[in-house]
């Protein structure tokens, strides 16, 4: 029960965090991304922000042996790269480029989204559900 | 951009960096949008369920309260164009998944541990995110 109830905290602040700094605003993500016209600097100011208080968590968790509910911290990052790695990364960035949404702002913003939102949340999991099959592929494809 | 946006940027960064310092620190675990969904919609995750149904009820239901008492008319502005919404939304499904991560996995969490996975991936989607714009808005103009 304390494991749902701190990852419902932990759900809300970071919804909170999206809807404050503009990542549900499609037209300021676009606004950043697009350095060869009108540019938007915001959202640097929102990935620096986001990455201080993660990394004072990641030297805390280090010299701590477990998380305050128990079990253990994830383990170190994989060090291979892949080719998956940047397949994804690219098809990612280009439909975040062409809508202005990510994942978590895509989430955030149901309930004020409209359509749009919905119809994108919808791909966004048919996606999920079909990746499996597109690594297959992608993986066949770099062995060939 | 207006005056206080960077101001409001920074703030809503620091939350959400709190957020994920939070989620490492209490329940260890990582703070990736597109993993904790994905590993609902695959089944991959179904072990820790419940964990992952809380944070996505928090992530709907905070914001969702926060901006209908306090910001009436706000809106994602999102494209009138659907099929690009389409388009846009299988091409984040499918490659968050493959990547393994998005903006808050490899973005946030990857690189404050100086991930090189995580370092590499941003370098790629926000590549990859610049050109889309470039691509769909200057030179095509669907969005």
């Amino acid at each position: 029960m304390a494991r749902a109830v701190f990852a419902f905290l932990a759900g809300g602040l970071f919804g909170a965090g999206l809807l404050i700094s503009g990542m549900t605003d499609t037209t300021k993500v676009q606004g950043w991304l697009d350095v060869f016209g009108d540019w938007d600097p915001t959202l640097a100011f929102v990935l620096g922000g986001a990455i201080l208080p993660m990394a004072v968590a990641w030297l805390v968790a280090a010299r701590r042996r477990a998380p305050t509910l128990g079990g253990a911290f994830p383990p170190a990052p994989e060090p291979r790269l892949g080719h998956n790695l940047v397949v994804g990364s690219v098809l990612f960035g280009a439909g975040w480029g062409l809508v202005g949404l990510c994942p978590g702002p895509a989430i955030a913003s149901i309930t004020w989204g409209g359509l749009g939102g919905l119809v994108f949340l919808v791909a966004m999991v048919v996606g999920m559900l079909v990746a499996p099959g597109v690594r297959t592929g992608i993986d066949r494809l770099a062995a060939a | 951009m207006i005056e206080q946006d960077w101001i409001w940027g920074f703030a809503g960064g620091l939350m959400i960096g709190g957020a994920a310092a939070l989620f490492l620190l209490v329940n260890g675990r990582i703070m990736g949008a597109s993993g904790i969904l994905g590993g609902l919609v695959d089944r991959s995750g179904w072990g820790n369920a419940a964990e992952r149904l809380a944070f996505l009820a928090g992530l709907v239901l905070v914001p969702g309260a926060l901006a209908l008492a306090l910001w009436p008319g706000v809106s994602t502005h999102i494209t009138p164009n659907m099929a690009a919404v389409v388009a846009a939304g299988l091409l984040v499904g499918i490659g968050t998944r493959l990547a393994n991560g998005c903006t808050s996995g490899h973005g946030v969490c990857g690189i404050s541990r100086l991930s090189l996975r995580g370092i590499v991936a941003t370098v790629f989607y926000l590549l990859a995110g610049g050109l889309s714009v470039v691509l769909f808005k200057h030179l095509l103009g669907v969005i």
